[in-house]
């Protein structure tokens, strides 16, 4: 039996894509896991795996292929042995049925790489249209945002111009989703009826989104937390020391202690790639790169920006990346590539004193880092009672990408490389 | 004497007043109107209808005096002002009638008399230095307008200075009038009166007529009238005023020069104010700034439960933006979803004048100001064969577009009819619309509002007919 290989969606926004590589050709074996083909949107590039054995049947869509719809037929598996017409027939037959507009195929849920297309309102259902006035309309495709993603404040639901202004704030304010924090307490409804008075502010709508969002985390997500307690006074001592070595002038850094667990938790997502993945109804989809949204608080909310590959990043270079994201995430300046996406956020309330907290997961990643303060504590030190600097960490995770074994894993790599900082050079 | 209990009591009921109170009851709300003259306000009976009541004979008069521009011989043309203004004064006799109707209709209590705030939503109502009502309300809505403004020196009195009030209803024709200040008020009366062969003079303080109009519009709208015969002075004060016994001599500074003007009559149509007085404001927090009640988006006071609305609440001082303001206010009160607050850019202002003058949205330069880069289109009445086929081919179309996104920012329009046009644009600038719908909209042939169609047009570089 053929096995038709559809365009992946990348992204829940993601409506066509660029087939820009083939790692297989036609008639090459293919085993499950194998890398075939690379797959470029405007924001990523993700390379697609085989979850079946069997061979390169035909390549539907050549290489290099700009604007290839989400779940337009790319190429058509054949299973061992089977004749290689039984490929050109299933690719016929599935174009015909598969008109080349983004329109749901017919053809059943296809059995491609990990990565699956996402369903989504917009670009699956265009039965039903989006009502949306021609200004708004405009503004959207000017600003890249899709329609589907924005909720109508006018007549009926009607998208106006002023929602898609909002949204294009909100874009600007949160990793594509939502942002992650333990703000949320203080989104939750005031309860009134106590007879007390109080004031009312209408909701924006980034703030409406915010609400959306989150509440659809909260309530969509089975998480759950694990904490684990950190000694740093190693950590300190090592930053103290690479601090004193700063060149003057360019090049200088100063390295904080939420520089070295940016660089610690890109470094256990390596050992422990399972954390850095994200649920869909079809399949969970693995990330390849170490990309780490770190939340940053400004005046107008939460925004987390990503630090790119950051296992590939020395802590100078992190630290410097990451003050150049913080102060303009606090302008208002950020591209939306350096806060859409990410794949792991962490969320950092130390400098507030903050012992421990839990946070909301930042959908559609699967968990969120909760630092809390380095501070002095009573610990046992070789069987005696001693005083050691401890930070707790607290991740909450998506049980249904990551159970809680994974997650004490993740948990026990990353406080022995916080406690043995020499690691991380390696 | 007993209160009565509302959710809502309306004070005014004007165009703002009334129809706020008819919306409240139409939404359930146990609803009182507190009026102490005449139900329909200024709009009805002194302003904006009895107006145009006395500008449709105007016009009249001017089509049948180039009637043989149209193949017709009339002889004898006469008018009778006496007359005219009992047209006038029975259309807004019949529309007050029908407010009435409307607010019995709705199950609105309607209580004649003057409204004073006494306490937290209480409201006491005095008819003839009596009181004949005591209210209490959840919500209580001010709407008690505007009226002319005073400039000293030149305090009307009724028989040789005049506001709008006495302009509509002159008992003889005075042989000539200053008008002082040339905004829609002004610019109305003095083509009223020059049409039917009065000497008119206008005075205008900025340096053009129709000062809030596009600039292009009001040159064309200074070219029109002094073509017609009106006279007018722009940059130009009234300084003194000295009373004889059937005239005035008016003293005004104009370009540094001193010039002293004799005519029979002057009307002041130099703004309003609004009427906060009387109103027990001094017992609330209602915060009052120059005549007007200061409001958020929503027309909430300082003071809970206190609404302001229309004239009363600042410019600008249109019967259809108080309308519309209170709509609002009561449907914010009760919490009707997709209520939202008025896009001032979106209300249309007309002036029914010879021409007439119509536009919505933003002037070019103040489109240039707010950083816009524009584009501009327009469209002559002379390139219009409807316009030709009425004897009307002098005026102009002119829209204004952001270039960036198409957006519609404003339309002006000077010429025939154009107070009737204007509606269009509105409506496309209220669905948002940009250049591509409204060059996609089938105008019908032959009408005026083709040169809507050409005006877009031509703002792309398309225009067909031009």
């Amino acid at each position: 039996m053929t096995v038709n290989i559809l365009m992946p969606a990348l992204s829940p926004t993601m409506t066509e894509g660029k087939l820009s590589k083939w790692h297989k050709g036609e008639g090459e074996p293919i085993s499950t896991g194998d890398i075939i083909a690379e797959i470029e949107t405007d924001k990523a590039t993700m390379e697609l795996e085989a979850v079946d054995d069997g061979v390169m049947g035909k390549i539907v869509v050549l290489e290099g292929t700009e604007g290839v719809a989400v779940n337009a037929l790319i190429a058509v598996l054949l299973e061992e042995g089977e004749n290689p017409s039984a490929a050109e027939s299933a690719a016929s037959l599935a174009e015909i049925r598969a008109p080349k507009s983004t329109e749901v195929p017919v053809i059943k849920p296809p059995i491609i790489g990990q990565v699956r297309p996402i369903p989504q309102a917009g670009s699956i259902d265009k039965g039903s249209r989006i009502f949306a006035s021609p200004l708004a309309k405009r503004l959207a495709i000017d600003a890249g945002i899709e329609l589907s993603s924005i909720t109508g404040s006018g007549p009926h639901g009607r998208i106006v111009k002023s929602d898609v202004e909002a949204a294009k704030i909100i874009g600007k304010k949160t990793v594509s989703t939502a942002p992650a924090s333990p703000i949320v307490a203080s989104a939750l409804p005031v309860t009134l009826g106590t007879g007390g008075s109080y004031t009312e502010t209408p909701n924006s709508g980034i703030r409406k989104i915010i609400a959306e969002r989150l509440t659809a985390s909260s309530r969509d997500i089975p998480s759950y937390t694990v904490t684990v307690d950190c000694e740093i006074d190693q950590l300190l001592a090592m930053r103290l020391e690479l601090n004193n070595r700063s060149p003057e002038g360019s090049g200088a850094y100063k390295i904080s202690v939420n520089d070295f667990i940016i660089r610690a938790i890109a470094l256990t997502m390596c050992k422990v790639p399972g954390v850095n993945t994200s649920w869909t109804e079809a399949a969970i989809l693995q990330y390849a790169d170490v990309d780490i949204s770190v939340a940053v608080s400004t005046p107008d909310g939460l925004i987390t920006p990503i630090i790119r590959k950051a296992d590939q990043k020395g802590l100078a270079e992190i630290s410097i990346e990451m003050k150049g994201l913080a102060l303009r995430a606090r302008d208002n300046k950020l591209m939306p590539e350096e806060f859409q996406g990410g794949g792991f956020t962490i969320s950092n309330l130390g400098m507030y004193g903050v012992k421990e907290f839990s946070s909301i997961i930042n959908p559609p990643q699967s968990c969120i880092m909760s630092v809390g303060a380095g501070e002095q504590r009573p610990a046992v030190i070789n069987g005696a009672l001693g005083i050691a600097t401890m930070m707790s960490c607290t991740l909450t995770s998506d049980h249904r990408t990551v159970d809680g074994a994974l997650s004490a894993r993740f948990l026990q790599a990353f406080k022995s490389m916080v406690e043995d900082p020499l690691t991380m050079l390696l | 004497m007993a209160e009565k209990a509302y959710d809502v009591v309306v004070v005014g009921g004007g165009p703002g007043g009334y129809v706020t109170a008819i919306r409240a009851a139409q939404l359930g709300l146990k609803t009182a109107l507190v009026e102490r003259e005449h139900l329909g306000g200024i709009c009805l009976n002194w302003g904006c209808l009895p107006t145009k009541a006395l500008l449709r004979t105007a016009e009249i008069y001017r089509n049948i005096k180039s009637a043989e521009n149209f193949g017709l011989k009339i002889s004898g043309l006469e008018f009778d002002i006496n007359a005219i203004v009992k047209r006038s004064r029975d259309i807004a006799m019949q529309l007050s009638q029908g407010v009435g109707h409307l607010l019995k209709k709705n199950k609105v209590d309607v209580i004649d008399g003057h409204g004073e705030l006494t306490g937290k939503g209480k409201l006491s109502v005095r008819k003839d230095g009596k009181n004949v009502a005591d209210l209490v309300a959840r919500h209580i809505i001010l709407a008690t307008g505007a009226r002319a403004r005073v400039l000293r020196g030149f305090e009307h009195d009724g028989a040789l200075v005049w506001t709008y009030k006495e302009a509509m209803v002159p008992d003889a024709m005075p042989k000539s009038i200053l008008v002082v200040g040339s905004g829609a008020i002004g610019i109305e009366f003095a083509s009223f009166y020059h049409t039917l062969g009065v000497d008119v003079t206008v005075v205008e303080v900025l340096p053009r007529v129709l000062p809030v109009e596009d600039a292009e519009i009001s040159d064309l709208a200074y070219k029109a009238f002094t073509k017609d015969g009106l006279k007018i002075m722009t940059s130009a004060t009234v300084k003194r005023l000295e009373k004889g016994s059937d005239n005035v001599t008016v003293t005004i500074e104009s370009a540094g020069k001193i010039i002293q003007l004799t005519v029979d009559r002057i009307i002041m149509a130099v703004g309003i104010v609004g009427n906060t007085e009387g109103l027990g404001l001094e017992n609330t927090k209602v915060a009052v700034d120059r005549t007007h009640v200061l409001i958020n988006e929503w027309c909430e006071t300082d003071e809970p439960g206190i609404y302001a609305i229309g004239d009363l609440a600042g410019p600008p001082w249109l019967a259809h933006k108080a309308s519309h303001e209170g709509i609002i206010c009561v449907e914010k009160i009760v919490g009707v979803k997709g209520v939202h607050p008025l896009n001032t850019l979106l209300i249309p202002g007309c002036t029914y004048c010879h021409p007439q003058i119509a536009s919505v949205g933003l002037t070019e330069i103040a489109a240039k100001e707010k950083g816009y880069d524009v584009k501009v289109g327009r469209f002559p009445f002379v390139g219009n064969g409807k316009a030709i086929a009425l004897g009307e081919p002098e005026g102009l179309v002119k829209t204004v577009f952001d270039s960036k996104t198409g957006e519609m920012l404003g339309a002006h329009m000077i010429g025939a009819e154009v107070t009737e046009l204007i509606q269009g644009y509105a409506v496309g600038m209220t669905l948002e619309t940009t250049e591509v719908e409204l060059m996609e909209t089938i105008f019908p042939h032959p009408t005026l509002s083709e040169m809507m169609h050409e005006a877009v047009l031509d703002a792309y570089g398309r225009t067909i007919h031009f």
